[in-house]
């Protein structure tokens, strides 16, 4: 039974080729726009990632401060809102890190008499609450403590970043969903047009006691293959243009350690189902409509 | 008499209308047709035989009355319940309705394909049937191709493939010379002989004095003779 409704959506996949490639064709652009962003967005917010773990707000201490006061002034950032870890380096270990760092230009802290540096807490976020308000809020507070002289979380820009990319991620959800839209028209109206090409035999069928679903099926595999090429299609587009981007431009800019990478199988799997939704409300919509009468 | 009668009719019509708008095309019939009938109706052409079987398959929805085709009440029955309805009839239409772009076997396949019947069987029954009508020689001939009287043989074979219990012809021999049509006419014959109800329109007064057998004529839509024989 399933050989013979496959056999008859081949059939007419073949006997209406053009008006199949267009609708194929149509659903793989569709796919390919909105996985170019759903690309995008994988890859910025893995990067946001990786400069987000080397978040730590770093916490001067004015020079006045006593050294019996450290324990306390510990406890109580780590019994701050956000905070995982506050790590008291002296300045000693400061200097200490500083010289290990420019040894080549040691001899330029020979001549200290005394050690410039501040007594510092490096304190690091918990993971989930690494948002920037949280960030900016948290550093305000340390700054407003009266033995605290200076604060520091680099990257300030980074925060309006993450803001940006979230707007592009609310708009690639509605271009997504638009794109979404207009290729289950264009199926419905692909399928619509066999329907029409297709009425008298399909009147006949009827008349003849065949149930709607043997008539309906096939059209729904036909749809299905539609999406299942279109989204296939669209998906091999984009890994052959990311391939041939990801070769030349990934030791561009990108910080060493980060790769982009392609869509994840999950996603590469949801956006090929998607696609046969497409193909499957197109159908629906169109046998809906032309079954009624 | 009449009871008895009544218990063998496999259609009951009761005082059934149908019109178009303002015009009647069919007036207060009432009839029975019995399991195994030889039935013929008759009269001029646009009388409403066409509108009155077509109402036997619900190709056409009454205006009013009731019908009864083995106890089903054709005003209670569901629309997903139509198919199961027509698969008790086999329909020679009057234009044949063969689908152009499938081949003969295909064309009377389907009948047991929309029915679920397994492919084996499909093949054996279609090349049996195909093989009376004569026309297993142009089983992947395609309609178009064929004479008008094969186009009929075509049609019956599909009519008749899965051995329904009434046989519906509509001008059956119409359009076909002397010798095709009693050719056509001797497989709905056959058919009638294995127990099938064989109800056939026809304006051929020829054709139905060789037969013999019930005749009712509709005359501007409505009954001439009695209903029952």
């Amino acid at each position: 039974m399933i050989r013979l409704f496959y056999k008859r959506a081949i059939k007419d996949i073949r006997e209406n080729r053009f008006l199949n490639a267009v609708t194929i064709i149509t659903i793989a652009l569709s796919i390919l726009i909105v996985s170019v962003f759903a690309l995008f967005f994988i890859n910025t917010n893995d990067l946001i990632n990786h400069w987000k773990k080397g978040i730590r707000i770093m916490v001067y201490l004015k020079t006045n401060t006593s050294g019996a006061r450290i324990p306390d002034i510990k406890k109580k950032f780590e019994e701050m809102y956000g905070v995982s870890k506050a790590v008291f380096i002296s300045k000693e270990d400061a200097l200490e890190q500083l010289k290990r760092q420019i040894k080549s230009q040691i001899s330029l802290l020979e001549d200290l008499k005394e050690n410039p540096l501040p007594d510092a807490f490096e304190v690091r976020m918990i993971p989930s609450s690494q948002s920037w308000e949280k960030v900016e809020t948290l550093a305000d507070k340390f700054k407003s403590l009266p033995y605290v002289d200076d604060v520091e979380y680099g990257k300030k820009w980074l925060g309006r970043f993450a803001n940006i990319v979230n707007l592009f991620r609310l708009t690639g959800y509605g271009v997504g969903g638009l794109f979404f839209m207009a290729a289950v028209f264009i199926v419905a109206n692909t399928i619509r047009l066999v329907l029409y090409s297709r009425r008298e035999e399909i009147e006949i069928m009827r008349l003849i006691g065949a149930a709607d679903g043997f008539i309906k099926i096939p059209f729904y595999i036909q749809g299905l293959i539609q999406g299942i090429l279109g989204g296939i299609i669209g998906l091999g587009i984009l890994f052959f243009t990311f391939m041939i981007i990801a070769a030349n431009v990934e030791q561009g800019f990108l910080p060493g350690s980060f790769q982009i990478r392609f869509l994840p199988p999950a996603v590469f799997f949801s956006i090929v189902i998607s696609s046969m939704i497409v193909g499957w409300l197109g159908c629906y919509l169109s046998l809906k409509q032309f079954l009624k009468i | 008499m009449i009871d008895e009668k009544e218990k063998n009719a496999i259609i009951r019509l009761f005082h059934v209308y149908r019109h178009y708008g303002s015009k009647n095309a069919l007036i207060d019939i009432t009839l029975d047709v019995f399991k195994n009938e030889f039935l013929f109706i008759s009269g001029p052409s646009g009388a409403g035989k066409t509108t009155l079987l077509k109402l036997l398959y619900l190709g056409e929805p009454v205006s009013d009355g009731q019908i009864l085709i083995d106890g089903m009440n054709l005003s209670r029955i569901t629309r997903n319940r139509i198919p199961y309805l027509r698969r008790n009839f086999g329909i020679v239409f009057q234009d044949y309705k063969l689908i152009k772009t499938k081949t003969v076997y295909e064309n009377v396949a389907i009948v047991l394909e929309a029915s679920g019947v397994k492919r084996r069987m499909v093949q054996k029954k279609v090349n049996h049937v195909l093989r009376t009508v004569g026309m297993e020689q142009r089983h992947s001939a395609f309609p178009p191709s064929l004479s008008g009287g094969e186009q009929q043989r075509v049609a019956i074979a599909r009519a008749i493939v899965g051995d329904p219990k009434i046989i519906l012809a509509d001008e059956p021999t119409g359009s076909l010379d002397s010798e095709s049509a009693s050719f056509i006419f001797n497989l709905l014959k056959g058919v009638h002989t294995r127990g099938a109800t064989v109800i056939i329109a026809t304006h051929d007064k020829e054709l139905i004095r060789k037969t013999g057998g019930r005749v009712v004529y509709l005359s501007s839509g409505r009954l001439e003779t009695s209903p029952y024989v």
